[in-house]
């Protein structure tokens, strides 16, 4: 522990860019470094990443490992353990973060127990324990009723963090720094998956991920005509169409829209929350909207809890006449 | 293909959350009294899994679980739907351990029970949703891990995998044995049936202790943690809503419109 110092942060390129949650990571790493007064690390790790380092010390890095090989270019989950294996043995860092997505939560745990340490995954809050000097972990648990705060003593301290949870620093193209090349080193008999295919599943419209309004229904809705209507309210919202699981379970809609827990974390300014009744998973990923109205027939369903505003009745009949109204106060 | 399943008995995740309390002098959940146990959903999902393996290629699927005070009727549960043999690591010395120390322990547990092709785990627990301890033994026992999978299939002494993305699903093979873990999205499991049932209740489990297994006590439950619990405890939400009325629900919804317009968020 006495020798390990820094943090680190695992810093994903998703599409050919360094992806929201790598800015939010290090927006949050820069704060736990300067309150321990070490230096904060970026590492990357792929094929043909190299060129963002420069952009990962813009959003305040100091230093960046780059590790880039052939072998890398697809996520496998045994080649990226090695690597991070390889890199946090070399450089030591105090605390390592990578963000709670389809990569993180496959890697992090397995890597954290290779290193002889631990993790705690889905994190939306880190501090530093001004006694102790231990990174205060806070994740929610028991499906979001609850929240933990987790510590470990042995290191690195890893943690990954949910999207959304921390923000970005505002980048600093004048920032300088320093990057270091690692050979990956990879054994590609060690590498015991195959990456066969990626399918993507487009939806149509805004990003759910960036729409400022989203529409979202659940099982009260009943049927994938339903969702129709929502769809159409969406559109003239100028927003996106969401789903509590049950739609996506029952087929009525594309698994890719689900909100909660196990599916996106949003936040936008406005969330539309049509029959579904609130449950702490679904909230989990939709507390952060920045207001939440709710429509659903029993006034004691927990939603109308988080909503700012709220109307009681059956959605069948409020959406049209709501979709009518707004339509003609937008002058549509 | 002999495959094995390990399951979770937790409080039911779908209970209402008012129902939910914590306990802060103990820094524990209270006891859920009005909140039956069940086993965590993502892990019914994974039997399914198995058994769909089992339907197609024959084999044996063997359940593992780990906890203290486990009500038989819920772990039989996998022994309704059609699994064949069940083992509990049942004893207060396991318990309370973060996904490390319980993975240790179900890995040395499953290096016990012997030959194995397919290790199922669910993607995360319902109660304290740390997701880790599919990838612990994965580790401790060496095997290729395929996380948050929909679909699983064995093709030519290879497992083959859809993973969910978050845009879609990836395709992923590996080599067997492999551990892989199961997400809804593989669809809901099969009912029990009245045969399966009887069956289950006739059947007589296997209840091994930590030195059964061999188990190091100092890397099981409480003593053999990495992580500690520094504080449990329920974020309060202010909520206040404005419930909007009219003269009849259409009415209710236009003034929805107007107040969302007034307060600019239309
Ligand atoms: C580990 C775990 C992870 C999970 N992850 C997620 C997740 O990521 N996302 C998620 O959403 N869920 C998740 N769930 C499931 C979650 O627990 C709930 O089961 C789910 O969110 C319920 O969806 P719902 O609100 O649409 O359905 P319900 O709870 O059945 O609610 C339906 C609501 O519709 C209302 N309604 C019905 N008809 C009408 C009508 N005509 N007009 C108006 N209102 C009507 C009813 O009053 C009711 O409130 C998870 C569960 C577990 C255990
Ligand atoms: N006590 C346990 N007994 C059996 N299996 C478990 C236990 N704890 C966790 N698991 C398995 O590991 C998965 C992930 O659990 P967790 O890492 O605790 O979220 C679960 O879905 C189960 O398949």
């Amino acid at each position: 522990m006495a020798d390990n110092k820094g943090v680190m942060i695992f810093t994903e390129v998703v599409e050919g860019k360094l992806a929201p949650i790598a800015k939010e990571l290090l927006g949050c790493g820069r704060k736990l470094a300067d309150e321990l007064k070490e230096e904060l690390s970026a590492l990357l790790v792929g094929s043909g990443v190299a060129s963002f380092a420069a952009e990962a010390i813009a959003f305040g890095a100091d230093k960046v490992y780059v590790v880039d090989d052939a072998l890398l270019k697809d996520y496998r989950t045994d080649a990226y353990v090695a690597v991070v294996e390889k890199v946090a043995k070399q450089a030591n860092p105090r605390i390592l973060l990578l963000g709670q997505t389809t990569i993180g939560r496959d890697l992090a745990p397995r890597a954290a127990f290779r290193l002889g340490t631990a993790v705690t995954l889905d994190c939306v809050a880190l501090e530093i324990d001004t006694s102790s000097k231990l990174l205060l972990q806070t994740k929610p648990v028991y499906g979001g009723n609850a929240q933990a705060i987790f510590t470990m003593e042995t290191s690195p301290q890893m943690a990954t963090v949910r999207a959304k949870a921390m923000s970005a620093l505002v980048p600093d193209n004048a920032r300088k720094g320093e990057v270091v090349t690692v050979a990956a080193g990879l054994d590609a008999a060690a590498i015991k998956t195959n990456l066969l295919q990626k399918v993507v599943q487009e939806v149509e419209g805004v990003k759910l991920e960036d729409a400022p309004v989203i529409v979202s229904g659940g099982r009260g809705i009943g049927g994938a005509d339903g969702f129709k209507q929502l769809e159409e309210l969406a559109k003239l919202l100028k927003g996106a169409v969401g789903a509590s699981r049950p739609p996506c379970d029952n087929g009525w809609v594309s698994d890719t829209i689900q909100i909660g827990l196990t599916g996106k974390i949003v936040s936008p300014d406005v969330y539309i929350a049509v029959a579904l009744s609130g449950s702490s998973q679904h909230l989990a990923g939709c507390s952060g909207s920045k207001n939440i109205i709710a429509i659903n027939r029993d006034p004691e369903a927990n939603i109308f809890k988080e909503a700012r505003f709220g109307v009681v009745g059956d959605w069948k009949k409020i959406i049209p006449a709501f979709h009518a109204k707004a339509k003609e106060l937008l002058g549509k | 293909m002999n495959i094995i399943v390990c399951v979770k008995q937790v409080p039911d995740p779908e209970a209402p959350p008012a129902s939910f309390k914590i306990d802060s002098t103990t820094n524990k959940v209270a006891p859920q009294t009005n909140i039956p146990p069940v086993i965590s959903p993502f892990d019914e999902q994974a039997v399914e899994a198995a058994l769909r393996i089992k339907d197609a290629k024959g084999g044996k699927v063997t359940i593992i679980s780990l906890g203290a005070n486990l009500l038989r009727d819920v772990v039989k549960k996998p022994l309704s739907m059609g699994a064949d043999e069940l083992v509990l690591l049942e004893d207060p010395a396991f318990v309370d351990g973060d996904s490390w120390s319980t993975a240790y322990a179900l890995a040395i547990a499953i290096k016990k029970i012997g030959q194995f092709d397919l290790i199922f785990c669910g993607r995360q627990a319902a109660d304290w949703d740390s997701g880790q301890v599919g990838s612990c033994i994965a580790e401790i026992l060496g095997l290729p891990q395929i996380t948050v999978a929909k679909k699983v299939e064995v093709v030519d002494n290879k497992v083959k995998v859809e993973k969910v993305t978050a845009d879609g699903y990836e395709v992923i093979e590996a080599t067997m044995p492999a551990l892989i873990t199961v997400s809804n999205e593989l669809g809901a499991a099969r009912y029990a049936t009245i045969k399966g049932i009887m069956a289950a209740k006739r059947k007589e489990l296997i209840i091994w202790k930590p030195a059964d297994i061999g188990a190091d006590t100092a890397k099981i439950g409480v003593a053999g943690r990495r992580t500690k619990m520094h504080k449990l405890f329920q974020p309060v939400r202010e909520g206040k809503c404005e419930i909007v009325t009219g003269e009849n629900e259409e009415d209710a919804a236009a003034n929805l419109a107007k107040k969302l317009m007034e307060v600019k968020l239309l």
